[in-house]
């Protein structure tokens, strides 16, 4: 048994036991998205043109609350898991890159949570 | 720990430009571009969300020819990663990386975003009847 922590095993370029989460997450969400932005494209579609209470009448039904909320989820979760690569890829300077990190972790976050409120607020009638 | 120093593999410019290295590119381009497209998305939802006046100004936003021209491009990008995705997916079953068969599956990405693309707005553009 080691009695080294998982950080230092790491920088010791050691396994930390969760080398796959990232990329296993990423397609998971990947996979859930298929069928989501085709259903939201064609919804999108429907909707264009469309007055104020229609679209509010269309999001106030269960089922497409539910598959926004689903939407919002897998979209800004895939969003973050590949804009983090994206930094890990091109951003060398360890103090941008840990700015860039949470910087894009804590607005896609806000961003999801603006987003999934705002459909919840529609579909109790607020 | 000094990294600094490590033998670094050949920079991009090195190679050779080829099909389906432009892909991959286009790929994470387009995912970054949907990134920023995502304000479009939480944009529409708050306005619909604060009621008539906010989504009037929201729908007078997107129906402007820049607003439009967002619109469009999001579309594009938003089928091609979606497409183009699939692709990644079925890689990922190991499947799919002769040189042959991988040129052609990124034709086909190609073909079918720039297609579902056309289709989404010539059906949008037909439903409300106005080509403004």
């Amino acid at each position: 048994m080691s009695l080294q922590s998982p950080l230092s095993r790491v920088r010791g370029l050691g396994s930390a036991k969760n080398g796959t989460h990232h990329w296993w997450m990423q397609r998971l969400t990947a996979v859930a998205l298929v069928p989501l932005v085709v259903w939201f494209a064609i919804a999108l579609i429907g909707l264009t043109g469309d007055s104020y209470e229609v679209a509010i009448a269309w999001m106030r039904s269960p089922f497409n609350a539910i598959m926004m909320i689903l939407l919002i989820i897998a979209t800004f979760h895939h969003m973050q898991l590949g804009l983090q690569v994206v930094i890990e890829d091109y951003i060398h300077n360890e103090g941008a890159k840990v700015f860039l990190m949470i910087g894009q972790k804590l607005i896609t976050f806000v961003l999801a949570i603006a987003a999934g409120f705002a459909v919840l607020k529609i579909a109790f009638g607020g | 720990m000094n990294t600094n120093e490590r033998p670094l593999s050949p920079h991009l410019q090195i190679y050779r430009w080829q099909w389906t290295m432009a892909l991959s590119i286009l790929h994470r381009a387009t995912g970054v571009a949907l990134s920023v497209g995502t304000l479009l998305l939480v944009g529409w939802l708050l306005a619909l969300s604060e009621g008539p006046t906010r989504y009037e100004a929201y729908q007078t936003f997107i129906g402007h020819w820049f607003g439009r021209l967002l619109l469009f491009g999001w579309t594009w990008a938003l089928f091609y990663h979606l497409c183009n995705g699939i692709r990644h997916l079925f890689w990922d079953t190991g499947r799919g990386f002769e040189l042959d068969t991988a040129a052609k599956s990124g034709y086909f990405a190609c073909f079918a975003s720039v297609s579902l693309t056309l289709i989404a707005w010539i059906v949008a553009y037909s439903m409300t009847g106005t080509v403004q």
